[in-house]
């Protein structure tokens, strides 16, 4: 292995400062931040010594907003302005909701994303999600005393494009640079992979408050490989409460509930289950709005039997992940088990029976998760970990294309390890045709109407000509975090034409700008004094990260010529850096960039050349 | 210094372009490139190092999973030796192939019927046998004989028995659920 030890790109010898990075679980119940300390992964506390921040919203009338404990504890009281478990909105329409009509919740149907109507105005999903991102980033600040380079944001392995485009836009909103977006699972294994030293393939259990997901990962030599990802983006906790809440209706002849008394139920639902995880039964009591008494006894037995087929639910994602694994459970060497709904003994049961053995409960399954963000944020940001590993993370679902008669043509197959991209070559059918419109989707069904709409956009400005005649290059590329970008280029009698399409729910920079405005916080924040922040940020990063590629290897990759020119670049950014105009520092920043881009290239291929050098010299040594 | 996108997938790898591959030695270059290359290792640098570094680890993916792939492979190969498939318009079987493919269609359109997940997986197996005798077959074709066509028209006869085992992992699938 010594051999495969050569210099990694861009990394220089030099020291440099600690970069400040974080890992944040944005979940549906709680959410965390952590950060890597002194080589430790630590969550980080509030000022009363609380690691979890309750995913709780509650909006006053003013626009200002509660978050977390305080805002849990009105949730009965003020349901209609308090909003939890807002993760299972991010990226869903009011058709997605099929369990909308039972929440305590005023919906507005807005294109694209939902939104709820509160005292403070309708707000989005990504709006709320904000709410408590800008209070964990807050903690975060103040915990390590300066400005975040980037945190990770953990998502549901099963987030569709929608869902994460959801999350990010969430972080920008804000004010986090998002380093990547990791699958919850894969976070969860790279905590407990580095922790025990594992090899082998492994699955994570990850039942949350919303969401359950199901990986299979190779570990093997540093590298963690997902070699297949399932699951269901609206099935956890939530779920289990609400049958207790549906039991309890039941028993006590109760109906038409006000969204108050529903929200109290609620909560006495989510008690009832986790109390039951040590006590055979619990009795539950409640004084609803109008007087009427609540108090009934759920018994273990009971709760297992109305909640069996929430529980089978999870397994047939679970065997569908092993067949795309090319898997036997035997195969199978540790079931890590994520998320609090875990704790439940059933689902402990059930997940042994069908792994044939005793579930990994070694790790804090409501921490794990964001432990393993940190660990990923702080190799992000560029602070040198001794111990190299790599992550091989895949896209969950299939990205296709609409076809003749509402049917789906796959171009990316889900599970695909990524970054992936694929090219489709399209032609007009009619003479003359000068437009043809696209439809991406995503899904395993074969119906479009069946599959999640990602995209609808109409290539134009085809040069007339005969049927068949034009040929359009479409490019699908998927990045590391596994979001979609589409690229169509029309090459024919010369003509080239390009477009790059964004997913039409996500949010543009205008509309976030926009967000960043009218928020209350925002604005008495000082947005130019922030924008200036930012770009003096990103033009040290620029400026740290070529001199260490230069000092590496300037002088071997570079002509005289070229050498200056780049020196010339970065002196110009560092005199836009003494003043405080921030478009020419952005100018200048992006002037370097260019500039640079043939280097990097150089840089790259060389990495490449070493990789494969230090290959075969591994192999002339066995 | 003039590695670039041009490099065909066994080069990227530094493997001899053969079918017969050392599946360890092709997995342990990948892993090498990728840690070299993916974006984990830039994000934290210039726009155009992280830029360049989507545009690599795609690469490395894309050439990766075609090679790990026996029928991927095999393509490959054939499309460097300048034998294209056409396997949309090309679909000329030899009609003993075609009766065959008959056969286990009505086999497995059978048990799905009567959802008897046993014999579906029994067939799925027997399938698997069929379907490494045909590769077999496509080793000495394309690695030692050279037989071009003649391997072309194996890999056309292999996509086909993809889509059967395809079938049954789907019957497989419905039955679950």
């Amino acid at each position: 292995m010594a051999l495969l030890q050569i210099a990694e790109p861009g990394m220089s010898t030099a020291p440099h400062q600690h970069r400040l990075a974080v890992g944040i679980d944005l979940g549906t119940t709680n959410s965390l931040v952590a950060t890597v300390r002194s080589g430790m992964s630590v969550v980080l506390h509030d000022e009363n010594g609380r690691g979890l921040l309750p995913s709780v919203v509650r909006y006053h009338e003013d626009g200002s907003a509660d978050v977390g404990y305080s805002a849990q504890a009105m949730q009965s009281r003020d349901p209609l302005n308090t909003i939890v478990s807002v993760k299972r909105f991010m990226g869903r329409g009011l058709r997605d909701l099929p369990e909308a009509g039972s929440m305590p919740y005023q919906f507005v149907d807005a294109p694209g994303m939902l939104q709820l109507k509160t005292g403070a105005g309708a707000k989005s999903p990504v709006e709320v999600s904000a709410e408590i991102l800008k209070v964990l980033r807050d903690r975060a600040e103040k915990a390590l005393g300066g400005d975040l380079v980037g945190a990770v944001i953990t998502v549901p392995a099963y987030f569709d494009d929608a869902q994460r485009q959801a999350t990010k836009d969430a972080a920008r909103l804000a004010g986090l640079n998002v380093l990547r977006l990791l699958n919850e699972p894969t976070a969860a294994a790279v905590a407990y992979g580095l922790d025990n030293a594992a090899e082998g393939v492994y699955a994570v259990y990850d039942l949350g408050g919303g969401t359950f997901d199901i990986s299979i990962l190779r570990l093997s030599k540093g590298v963690f490989e997902v070699l297949a990802t399932n699951g269901d983006s609206a099935l956890g906790g939530d779920d289990f409460d609400h049958r207790i809440y549906c039991w309890i209706l039941e028993q006590a002849k109760l109906a038409g509930m006000k969204p108050q008394d529903a929200r109290l139920l609620l909560t006495r639902a989510r008690e009832a289950k986790e109390d039951l995880t040590f006590h055979p039964e619990v009795r539950i009591t409640a004084v609803l709005d109008a007087g009427e008494m609540v108090d009934l006894t759920l018994t273990a037995e009971t709760f297992i039997d109305i909640t069996s087929g929430l529980v089978n639910k999870t397994l047939a994602p679970t065997r569908k992940a092993l067949r795309d694994a090319g898997l036997a459970v035997e195969d199978v060497k540790g079931v890590v088990m994520v998320g609090g709904a875990t704790r439940m003994p059933q689902v402990q049961h059930a997940v042994g029976r069908f792994f044939r053995q005793e579930p990994l409960n070694n790790l804090d399954p409501d921490k794990v998760v964001a432990l393993g963000a940190a660990i990923q944020a702080n190799v992000l940001a560029g602070n040198r970990s001794d111990d190299d590993w790599l992550l091989l993370d895949v896209i969950p679902l299939s990205l296709g294309l609409e076809t003749m008669g509402g049917l789906v043509e796959k171009v990316i197959q889900r599970n695909s390890t990524l970054p992936v991209a694929r090219a489709q070559e399209f032609t007009t059918y009619k003479d003359g045709q000068t437009a043809m419109s696209i439809h991406v989707v995503q899904g395993e069904r074969e119906l479009v109407s069946d599959c999640r709409s990602l995209a609808k956009f109409e290539l134009r400005g085809i040069p007339p000509m005969v049927a068949g005649g034009a040929r359009i290059r479409v490019t699908f590329q998927v990045d590391a975090d596994g979001l979609l970008s589409v690229g169509a280029r029309e090459k024919s009698s010369g003509v080239e034409a390009s477009v790059v399409v964004k997913p039409s729910y996500g949010l543009s920079d205008d509309e976030i700008t926009r967000m960043l405005l009218t928020s209350q916080e925002n604005a008495k924040d000082d947005m130019a004094a922030r924008a200036l922040r930012e770009q003096q940020v990103e033009a040290g990063r620029l400026i740290e990260a070529i001199e260490a590629a230069l000092a590496e290897n300037g002088d071997s990759l570079l002509s005289t010529a070229e050498r200056a020119e780049i020196d010339d670049g970065m002196a110009a950014l560092r005199r836009a850096l003494e003043g405080s105009n921030h478009p020419l520092i952005k100018e200048q920043v992006e002037s370097l960039n260019h500039i640079s881009e043939m280097f990097a290239a150089r840089r790259m291929n060389q990495s490449v050349q070493k990789a494969l050098t230090g290959h075969k010299l591994e192999e002339l040594e066995t | 210094m003039n590695f670039d996108f041009s490099k065909n997938h066994f080069e990227l790898f530094g493997i001899p372009p053969l079918y017969q591959i050392d599946a360890i030695q092709l997995e342990q270059a990948y892993r090498d490139i990728q840690s070299q290359v993916h974006p984990d290792k830039f994000s934290h640098l210039s726009d155009a190092e992280r830029r360049l570094s989507m545009q690599w680890s795609t690469q490395a993916n894309e050439a990766y999973q075609t090679l790990r792939q026996p029928l991927g492979r095999a393509r490959y190969l054939l499309h460097l030796n300048g034998v294209e498939l056409h396997e949309e318009t090309n679909t000329a079987m030899s009609p003993a192939f075609l009766m065959q493919q008959m056969e286990w269609r009505e086999a497995i359109g059978e048990a799905r019927a009567a959802k008897d997940v046993p014999e579906l997986e029994h067939l799925s197996g027997q399938l698997r046998a069929d379907i490494q005798a045909q590769q077999d077959q496509l080793a000495d074709l394309l690695d030692k004989d050279k037989n071009y066509p003649k391997a072309a028209e194996i890999v056309r006869e292999l996509k086909f028995m993809g889509k059967l085992r395809e079938e049954i992992n789907v019957a497989l699938e419905a039955l679950d659920a």
